[in-house]
């Protein structure tokens, strides 16, 4: 047996035992990151001296009883869009190529203060921009369940490496998907809390009212566990809410009886792939068994939710990255004729097609003349959308569809179209759109061996109904096999 | 000139808040230290910091507000104003343009005559400054300081109801002396802390559609505010009457040109995307903090020019000028607190402390000096235990370094001398002494004694009592 087939609390344990220790922990993440990263590509930026050596101090911490938290010692990756103090965080975007923070991120600081040791950065669409990791200034990141398809994204980087054993969990961000999505991509669970849950400080915005941190990792009860440490009310963050019901892992319990659960017609209807359809309502049907109370019901403006969300995303980001200019950090171009010259070519050399698409987008629709028909337009759709949410949990405790219409695509079949990859997010940005949690978690594969995730919705704040079902369903389901398993077996 | 214009004024007056700490992170206020050291990821725009908002900038802003007149928005929102430019760190700034603080305001000034005006407030918003950008023409580059950036700002937008430069100044007057009174800045033009642009058009006397305005910045005192109306008044008129169009257009005032220049014309505006800032919760001031805001507003000149009429019976023309400024009448009314001579307190304040200021080139906001030790000074000269000159003397030390007056004139003999048998004793010595003078004292040359009395003063230090060395004198000189 090795060590990489712990989840991250199970190897928390035994190093809080003895058994093992956090430098072994790291090394034989390490060994597996050699042996597969060239591959995969999981990582941005990965510093295998410190992080052994980070994770020596750990080790000494716990066994001088300083640290003690659930996580002292599991070796954790970081999506590279988190600022990290002293570390490269590149946004995967040529524009922070060489962006050091001199500050971590509060999740990052949570994280670590629980005992966590950073491994690195993880891939990810640039500026979180994407459903595939293909936008990655760096290289794009495959898929470890088939190498000829991509991870998802934009946690592309976080899910590969977790799905590969070159971590035992990560932090993602989830501004339309870019968790649930890769999640379900890569065989993994991945978590977007109730919005103002996790501290947005230090994460580098994409859409700032969308943005959510969650963690994506091996089973149900890492997922709680690394909710717990990461969920806090930081006063750096004016959307950051007090919660004193974050006591995610009480919610680890094997029942659903009389839990009611609400199936969106239109979840389920034209553009999903039956295989999809078909492994969701199996699991669906496993909780019915297990005293679940299931009904269909129609939730409305499904149809609204992407060309809203494009208008309120890409609008927050035309602004949020107006401070990508060269003039205080990232890259400069190298040559220019004064001060408008230097931000054009900074930002059109700096920036990918992906980015600089969402950035005109965003520009045009909060432009004078166009506001009020796009932009207020879209946050009155906004509130309406959180309204049909509102209506539907009157009568559920929680929301059961696919993450994704398909499993994940092949390198290369997406950028081409960017309508069809925006489409892709129909069942998971009406969530950020609302301020929901979600969870993807893994409930099949498909013919083609690719793995196929369940999406479970709860209402704001209700984190709790979400870990109980999903913990339901997963003892229920047994072991999942992840392409690492399989490798060893 | 053939025809009557009527000139009509609007402003955008900025104020810098005094507020410790900057809008939206810890980082000081504080003017003038080295570059980009009252600094932080918030105020410099590094990636994943994120703002948070002072309540101290609510506060001031609302009480501007309720002292002007207006509505609060008691639900009211910060949008993002992007552009472009280097001192401005994330490339936006955070201001207010949908759902401002205040709105729907006026304030009173009196005109010439006599009569009162209101000038409408059109709204009060709240926004960040930007840093500054240093040019080095030797080096052929700029550098960026940032300490200025984040020191909050409210932005006073008027409605074009002046119709002169005598009728800005009283307007903006007023406004110091209000926001002055709350604390809320200290209004210097000179130093930037306030700020406004004028924007103007003319038009025939009678009508009543407004003429093409101009927007024209860059007016650091009341007298360039002055000179700039005259000359874009002028500029504006000639152009009419030449039959050409003026232009609306942003311009810049050269004061010891006496010109303004075109800075950028309505075509170049920039379209400045505002949307609420996502990273800022909608500010919700409760009817409770309202109610808190407003128990806390102070006593404005008006009030208490009244007040101090009925109270203290002094006159008008010294009300006036103690309050001109809350820091005067602040120490007025605590000096007459204590010692209970109004009269004698605003002598001090009228007088002396106005020849100091004038002579040390200080403002009323730069006095240290403490209203009790200026109420000890009155209370030591009204009982005689010091004379009038050793009182000049003392005050010099109670303004320049807020000396306790008792102890002072106890550590330095400066006691009034009334005993009489030491008085007597330098008399008999300066009479023998010059026997010129009684001679011609006795020969009827009544101001003889007075060269005799200043000998003696001058024999005492200056400490003995003047009127009765005088009459002592006479007595000694009339056996």
């Amino acid at each position: 047996m090795s060590l990489l087939d712990l989840t991250a609390t199970q190897l928390a344990k035994a190093i809080k035992k003895g058994d093992v220790t956090a430098v072994d922990a790291m090394q034989a993440v390490i060994e597996q990151i050699e042996k597969k990263e060239k591959e995969l590509n999981c990582y941005v930026t990965f510093d295998k001296e410190a992080a052994l050596k980070k994770a020596g101090e750990v080790q000494a911490g716990i066994e001088d009883g300083t640290i003690s938290g659930p996580l002292a010692g599991v070796p954790v990756a970081i999506k590279d869009n988190m600022c990290t103090d002293g570390v490269l965080t590149t946004c995967s975007s040529r524009i922070l190529g060489n962006f050091v923070p001199a500050f971590s991120a509060e999740a990052v600081i949570r994280l670590e203060e629980a005992g966590a040791v950073i491994i690195g950065k993880t891939n990810m669409d640039e500026f979180a921009m994407g459903s595939t990791t293909e936008t990655s200034a760096y290289g794009v990141t495959r898929n470890p369940w088939n190498t000829d398809h991509v991870p998802g994204g934009s946690s592309g980087g976080s899910a590969a490496a977790v799905a590969a054993g070159e971590c035992f969990f990560a932090l993602g961000s989830d501004t339309g998907g870019s968790i649930r999505q890769p999640a379900s991509y890569c065989g993994v669970v991945g978590m977007k809390p109730t919005y103002g849950t996790v501290s947005r400080y230090g994460l580098i915005a994409y859409g700032s009212s969308l943005d959510q941190i969650g963690p994506l990792c091996k089973d149900v009860t890492d997922c709680a566990t690394i909710m717990e440490t990461i969920a806090s009310h930081d006063v750096k963050d004016s959307t950051s809410m007090l919660r004193t019901d974050t006591d995610f892992t009480s919610a680890l319990v094997n029942d659903v009886t009389g839990m009611r659960i609400g199936i969106p017609r239109t979840y389920f209807g034209e553009g999903l792939d039956p295989q999809v359809k078909k492994a969701v309502l199996d699991a669906v049907n496993v909780l019915k068994s297990k005293g679940a109370i299931v009904e269909e019901f129609d939730l409305d403006l499904v149809d609204y939710a992407i060309p809203t969300y494009y208008t309120i995303a890409a609008a927050e980001a035309s602004s949020n990255l107006e401070r990508f200019d060269g003039v205080k950090y990232g890259y400069r171009a190298k040559e220019y004729d004064g001060l408008h010259d230097m931000y054009k070519r900074t930002r059109s050399e700096g920036f990918g097609p992906e980015v600089k698409r969402r950035i005109m987008l965003g520009s045009f629709v909060l432009s004078s003349g166009y506001y009020d028909a796009y932009y207020l337009k879209a946050l009155r759709v906004k509130a309406l959308i959180k309204k049909a949410f509102d209506n539907a949990f009157a009568k559920y405790d929680i929301i059961i569809g696919p993450v994704a219409p398909t499993t994940a695509p092949k390198l290369g079949s997406s950028l081409a179209d960017p309508i069809k990859m925006y489409l892709g997010d129909i069942y998971t940005i009406s969530l950020n759109l609302a301020g929901l949690p979600g969870m993807s978690i893994p409930c099949g594969v498909d013919s083609d061996g690719l793995p196929i995730g369940m999406q479970i919705i709860g209402d704001c704040f209700k984190e709790h109904n979400i870990i109980r079902a999903a913990y339901t369903y997963e003892l229920a389901r047994g072991g999942f096999k992840t392409p690492y398993d399989k490798e060893v077996q | 000139m053939a025809k009557n214009y009527e000139t009509v004024i609007g402003l955008e007056v900025h104020v810098e808040l005094a507020t410790k700490t900057k809008i939206f992170c810890g980082c000081s206020t504080a003017f003038g230290g080295a570059p980009n050291t009252h600094t932080c990821p918030v105020c410099t725009g590094m990636p994943g910091s994120l703002p948070v908002l002072n309540k101290q900038v609510v506060e001031y802003a609302a009480a501007v507000g309720l002292a002007t007149n207006c509505t609060i928005t008691q639900n009211c929102k910060f949008d993002r104003k992007n552009y472009f430019y280097p001192d401005n760190p994330q490339n936006y700034q955070i201001s207010q343009l949908y759902l401002p603080i205040c709105r729907n305001g006026h304030v009173d000034i009196e005109l010439e005559d006599g009569t009162v005006k209101p000038v409408r407030i059109h709204e009060i918003h709240m926004e960040e400054d930007a840093g500054k950008l240093v040019h080095d023409d030797w080096e052929d580059v700029s550098y960026v300081d940032f300490n200025r950036s984040g020191v909050p700002l409210i932005e006073i937008v008027s409605e074009p109801d002046m119709r002169s430069a005598k009728e800005v100044i009283a307007y903006l007057e007023k406004l110091r002396l209000i926001i002055q009174y709350l604390g809320a800045s200290d209004c210097k033009l000179q130093e930037g802390s306030m700020r406004a642009d004028v924007n103007l058009s003319v038009r025939e006397a009678g009508s009543t559609e407004f003429g093409t305005r101009t927007e024209t910045k860059n007016l650091n005192s009341f007298s360039a505010i002055q000179r700039a109306i005259e000359a874009e008044t002028a500029r504006q008129i000639d152009l009419l009457e030449s039959g050409q169009p003026v232009i609306q257009e942003t311009r810049r005032w050269d004061d010891n040109k006496e010109y303004s220049y075109a800075m950028r014309s309505k075509e170049d505006a920039q379209d400045y995307r505002y949307f609420p800032d996502p990273d800022l919760v909608p500010v919700n001031i409760s009817d409770e903090w309202l109610d808190e805001i407003k128990s806390r507003q102070p006593e404005f000149k008006t009030e208490k020019m009244k007040r101090y009429k009925e109270e203290f019976g002094i006159p008008d023309y010294d009300i006036n000028i103690i309050t001109d400024s809350k820091k005067m009448a602040d120490i007025f009314e605590e000096a007459v607190a204590i010692c209970n001579k109004p009269k004698k307190v605003s002598n001090w304040l009228m007088v002396e402390t106005m020849r100091l200021l004038k002579e040390h080139n200080m403002d009323v906001s730069d006095i240290t000096f403490s209203a009790k030790n200026l109420a000890a000074l009155v209370n030591l000269t009204e009982a005689g235990t010091i004379n009038s000159s050793v009182a000049k003397e003392v005050f010099e030390k109670v303004f320049s370094e807020d000396i306790d007056p008792e102890k002072y004139v106890n550590e330095h003999g400066l006691g009034q001398v009334n005993d009489e048998s030491a008085l007597r004793q330098t008399i008999e010595e300066i009479v023998a002494a010059n026997p010129q003078s009684v001679e011609d004292y006795r020969n009827g040359k009544e101001k003889a004694i007075g060269f005799l009395v200043g000998q003696t003063m001058k024999a005492m230090k200056g400490k003995a009592n003047p009127g009765l060395v005088n009459t002592m004198l006479k007595e000694i000189l009339s056996k």
